[in-house]
């Protein structure tokens, strides 16, 4: 089964297509946060290079976050409407579960972490298993301050990997027992996002569009205030 | 035949339509989010924002079912990409762009502003132009000659606030609730338009219009009459607003020569600004167009019906198309 991944819950546009051969095709660019702009004819292209027909895809996976609020619904209005026109399930898939997946091979703790603006990062914390990742923690947003001190608390060999991690890297790289991914992998990837679907999908562990939520972590701006108000 | 699928996220109604030859409505689903943002007594983005991420798909769904057509039979798909809030507008413009890539059929970004303007032709396929259209909403305060098909000019705007900014803000003073517009309009029906006489700035400068300082003489008469009957100020306000608007609209068709004058935009649905329009259209023997409450307010039959015009003259949007918060018409001078 042909699975298509959309992932733009970070600075990043993400696309690719995969199935049981792996990633077959897949297109990332981290500039200038045009997600609008970039992903439809992204999606248009690996089409057209691959020659794979949007009506052959079997399910869309899409990052469902945290991330940045805008990117995030670009990327799933995007692939719940192709999902719709194709007639095909979805499988949403966290955005801390993306940046985790390259560190599977570590036996360290894995702390998985995206930028959440406003002096905070998103993060889970994860083992590997025998066929990839599992998370063992609920994604919280909090300080990087207060992250790493829960590590050092931990005293347990772990490896801070994602934008978070990076950002914030001075925060973490001095801290006993703490190794810090790769730059290369801060952005959750699109590939890792059709690899973790396809064998969800062929277990028939989709949903509907509609059924497809966004993991914001954060109340919006205008109830945060009104919640202050109302308790002053 | 042409059949268009439309889609308006530009502010706070999610909304989706189907639309046959820009003018044969086969179905009008608009979401309203107001309940969401009354609280705040206006629109908060973000809360807009998610509200359309989730409520679109099941719009656009249910419009496709209420259309009683299969997804294949659509041959376009529209959306609006500018102005509005830039976080809602992409949302409205990514899934029509998707869906134009899963259908592979053209997609179409419309000007909400062009779309307030075509709302009036779909309902009134024979309208004659020059015509001079108010377009006034909570957004927007305008003045546009439609002199042909895709040919406008601006002939006034507002200098400050928008004609519907003024209703939700006097409403919120007195305490009506939002939004302020409907709850004006019925109020004011219980109250003595000449109770008070409240001038509204500009009114014979130019084409041009000021709300701020009518707002700004409402509250200062309440501070200095606190026992005064909040219907009569309710009513007083809306006739010195429409007062002005009316003087205005009639003045630039005289000027143009226009051959009738058309509301548009969510003000258009004021009951007394659609009766004293009337009485000027009867005055001055021009045609009267007041689309329906309906048609008035942010709606996505309109940008299909739009789309069908535009189709013609442009033809389709590139797959690259983003949002533009401050997109303008192309006017001519
Ligand atoms: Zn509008």
């Amino acid at each position: 089964m042909l699975v298509l991944g959309i992932e733009t819950a970070t600075p990043q546009v993400g696309v690719a297509i995969g199935g049981h051969e792996g990633v077959i095709a897949s297109f990332h660019t981290a500039r200038d946060r045009r997600h609008a702009e970039t992903l439809a004819p992204a999606i248009q292209f690996l089409c057209a290079q691959t020659k794979i027909d949007l009506q052959e895809i079997g399910v869309v996976a899409v990052d469902i976050g945290p991330g940045l609020f805008t990117g995030l619904r670009v990327g799933l209005a995007t692939a719940k409407a192709i999902a719709h026109a194709c007639k095909v399930p979805m499988i949403g898939i966290s955005s801390l579960d993306l940046a985790a997946f390259p560190a599977r091979f570590s036996d360290r703790l894995i702390v998985s972490t995206v930028d959440a603006r406003r002096g905070e990062i998103f993060y889970a914390t994860y083992r590997k298993t025998a066929g990839g990742i599992q998370r063992i923690s609920e994604p919280h947003v909090d300080q990087p301050d207060n992250v790493a001190n829960q590590l050092n608390a931990n005293a347990e060999d772990c490896i801070v990997v994602g934008d978070g991690a990076q950002r914030y890297a001075e925060t973490f790289e001095n801290l006993r027992g703490v190794e810090i991914g790769q730059e290369g992998f801060r952005y959750p990837n699109a590939g890792s996002l059709v690899e973790l679907a396809h064998p969800r999908a062929l277990r028939e562990e989709f949903v509907s569009p509609s059924e497809v939520t966004p993991l914001y972590l954060r109340a919006p701006d205008a109830r945060i205030n009104w919640q202050q108000r109302e308790r002053s | 035949m042409t059949v268009i699928l439309g889609i308006e996220t530009s502010c706070d109604e999610t909304a989706a339509a189907v639309v046959v030859d820009g003018n044969q409505v086969l179905a009008n689903v608009v979401s309203s989010q107001v309940d969401l943002h009354a609280r705040y007594g206006g629109v908060v983005p973000e809360i807009a924002g998610r509200a359309h991420e989730s409520l679109l798909t099941p719009v656009i769904a249910e419009a496709l079912v209420e259309a009683g057509i299969n997804d294949e039979d659509i041959d376009v798909v529209s959306a609006t990409h500018g102005p509005g809030l830039i976080g809602s507008l992409l949302i409205g413009v990514s899934a029509a762009k998707a869906l134009s890539l899963g259908w592979n059929v053209p997609f179409i970004g419309i000007n909400h502003h062009e779309a307030h303007l075509y709302a009036a032709l779909l309902e009134e396929p024979e309208i004659e132009f020059p015509l001079v259209v108010m377009l006034v909403s909570g957004g927007h305060t305008m003045l546009i000659e439609f002199q042909d098909h895709g040919q406008y000019r601006l002939l006034g705007a507002t200098v400050d606030d928008a004609a519907g900014e003024a209703f939700d803000k006097v409403a919120r003073y007195l305490g009506l609730g939002y939004p302020g517009g409907p709850a004006i309009d019925d109020l004011s029906k219980q109250g003595d338009p000449n109770a008070v006489k409240f001038t509204p700035p500009m009114r014979n400068e130019g084409l041009n219009f000021s709300f701020s300082g009518l707002k700004t003489a409402v509250v200062n008469h309440v501070r200095q009459n606190p026992g005064v009957e909040t219907a009569d100020i309710a009513a007083s306000f809306q006739a010195a607003a429409v007062d002005v608007l009316t003087h205005k609209v009639r003045r630039a068709a005289h000027e143009v020569g226009a051959k009738g004058i058309c509301l548009a935009g969510g003000v258009a649905a004021n009951s007394e600004l659609r009766e004293r329009t009337l009485d000027i259209c009867v005055e001055d023997g021009i045609q009267g167009f007041l689309p329906s409450r309906a048609m008035c307010t942010d709606n996505a039959a309109m940008v299909a019906a739009t789309a069908w015009w535009r189709m013609q003259s442009h033809g389709e949007s590139p797959l690259d198309l983003g949002a533009d918060p401050n997109l303008r018409l192309p006017f001519v001078d």
